[in-house]
């Protein structure tokens, strides 16, 4: 049977009672949280500005938010941004991709057979022991200097929190809700999608959020050691023009890049996750 | 009547050497209810897990309407002490996890059946987060027996419940076996309960756990928890346990002020 096919069925006896909230549909979205962590960053900006106006700072090493801004209103408005845009999240997306699969398929067999955990998992803590930035000239010579060795670099970033989250929440996962599988008498990859799966998504999420994270992070450093095009090449750029608002500017770029990217990610498991008794903060 | 299940010779010896049970012999006709009392350690939750197929017996064989048991069985439905509710399905999912294989139809419509016979028809589309303990308990029921299994294990099922709770799932267990009739293996540390419940009532002996005393419980049902009749079926109970605990163990003082 297809996943979709059981997801079917699942959907429709869920649909018999119409009785009480469906657990599926979307929470009207809460704007006061998000209003209230702006506070902090808007206020120093402003400070910041009022400051260089007023002539107590001349701004030259840290430009105010209304000139980065203009770099960055002219960057977008020539079309100059855009590649270095579309560069980086390439980069990122396709490492993203590359070593998140990886890290879930070895996660997941690490996990599943002792075996497999035993060949392959202290290598891997080994190499994960190592500092990612230590591959750069090693993967440089390997693979050159175009992008294969930048999305290379960005995979094996991705890979490691990936591959240990997976892992650790596959094992994790109560030994109890594995014996109600048992008992109906599913198959492995039965138990896999109906049991194991769901039951890792919230820690699956964490790790591949952590794992996106780090993608953006190495993509700076694959970017700095050689690249004509991305949000990288920005930076050396403006450093090496001593153009402090460009590099902020890149910055600014890099974080909203990066937010959106995480967002994104919640956003798509955030329907998944509703059925999660969890501690919301607080008391 | 014909036999539900059959378990000759049982024993179960685990690899660090402990004993767990000791060769059990018992035949439960379709349609009975057995009650399995016995002090802690006794093996009566392991009895249950090898008749569940969850585990594998040392020795001696588990036989289910004629089938030898060699891992969980379709005719056998079992009821944890925990709900065990999947918490990422709706409660009604829940219900229907045992019957992926049948089409949506007919499918919705035992989910619908089972959830009103237990009470829960409302909260239907509600997570097991939502539910309270006894809430819970019943759905956990309405999965098991929405399968139509043949044979019915309960390891504790009530145990974890406030009193008042209990008492009334005692009976609603009652009703709910009514409708199909199946064989029901209980396994229980509280002797009401067993009393309530059972047909018959099966005391283990501990270290390592075999049978010491089979009871039949000869009162019409439903039966008055403060009838005088009752009243001597719990001590002729009561006597039996006691008696299970009291030799070859070094604490059977403190095993047997814990089981009464």
């Amino acid at each position: 049977m297809t996943a979709e096919a059981t997801a079917g069925l699942e959907n429709s006896a869920l649909a018999i009672a119409a009785a009480g909230p469906r657990p599926w549909s979307l929470p009207r979205p809460d704007w006061r949280p998000l209003l209230l962590g702006l506070g902090l960053p808007v206020a120093a900006a402003l400070a910041w500005e009022a400051l260089v106006r007023s002539g107590l700072a001349t701004g030259r090493l840290l430009p105010p938010p209304s000139r980065i801004a203009v770099t960055l209103w002219k960057l977008a408005r020539t079309g100059e941004l855009w590649p270095h845009v579309g560069a980086t999240s390439g980069r990122v997306g396709l490492g993203f991709v590359l070593g998140g699969v990886a890290g879930i398929l070895s996660g997941l067999a690490a996990s599943y057979s002792p075996l497999f955990r035993r060949l392959v998992d202290p290598t891997l803590q080994g190499l994960r022991a190592i500092p990612s930035l230590a591959w750069v000239p090693l993967f440089l010579l390997w693979l050159g200097i175009f992008e294969t060795s930048k999305v290379a670099l960005i995979a094996v970033g991705v890979f490691f929190p990936v591959y240990l989250g997976v892992m650790g929440a596959v094992l994790g996962v109560d030994r109890k809700l594995v014996e109600v599988g048992r008992i109906h008498r599913l198959s492995g990859l039965d138990l896999a999608r109906r049991i194991l799966l769901p039951a890792i998504l919230p820690a699956l999420v964490v790790a591949l959020r952590t794992g996106l994270g780090l993608g953006w992070m190495f993509v700076v450093a694959a970017e700095y050691m050689g690249a004509s095009e991305g949000i990288g090449y920005l930076l050396v750029d403006g450093q090496q023009l001593g153009k402090p608002d460009q590099i902020i500017a890149a910055i600014l770029v890099f974080a909203l890049l990066g937010k959106v990217a995480d967002a994104a990610i919640v956003a798509l498991a955030t329907p998944a996750l509703r059925w999660q008794d969890a501690y919301q903060g607080g008391r | 009547m014909s036999v539900a299940l059959e378990i000759s010779g049982l024993a179960k010896t685990y690899p660090n050497g402990q004993r767990a049970l000791g060769g059990i012999d018992l035949t439960v006709p379709a349609g009975e209810i057995l009650a399995i009392v016995g002090g802690s350690g006794c093996g009566k939750s392991t009895l249950l897990r090898l008749i569940a197929g969850l585990e594998t017996p040392s020795a001696g064989l588990v036989r289910v309407g004629g089938d030898l048991v060699g891992g969980p069985h379709p005719a056998v439905g079992l009821v944890f002490q925990e709900p065990r509710l999947l918490p990422w399905l709706s409660v009604a999912d829940n219900v229907g996890f045992g019957l992926a294989a049948l089409a949506a139809g007919e499918r919705a419509a035992r989910v619908g059946t089972a959830l009103e016979r237990v009470g829960l028809t409302a909260h239907a589309n509600a997570w097991p987060r939502e539910l309270s303990g006894g809430q819970a308990q019943r759905a956990a029921l309405a999965r098991a027996l929405v399968t139509r299994p043949q044979v019915l294990l309960l390891d504790e099922p009530f145990s974890a419940l406030d009193a008042l709770t209990r008492t009334t799932l005692q009976d609603h267990l009652l009703e709910l076996w009514a409708f199909e009739r199946p064989t029901l293996v209980l396994v229980t540390h509280d002797i009401e309960e067993a009393l309530v419940l059972a047909d018959r009532v099966v005391t283990l002996r501990p270290r390592p756990g075999r049978v010491d005393d089979i009871q039949a419980v000869v009162l019409s049902r439903p039966r008055d928890r403060d009838s005088h009749n009752f009243e001597v079926h719990k001590r002729r109970l009561r006597a039996a346990l006691n008696q299970s605990l009291a030799p070859d163990t070094l604490a059977s003082d403190s095993l047997t002020a814990a089981a009464l």
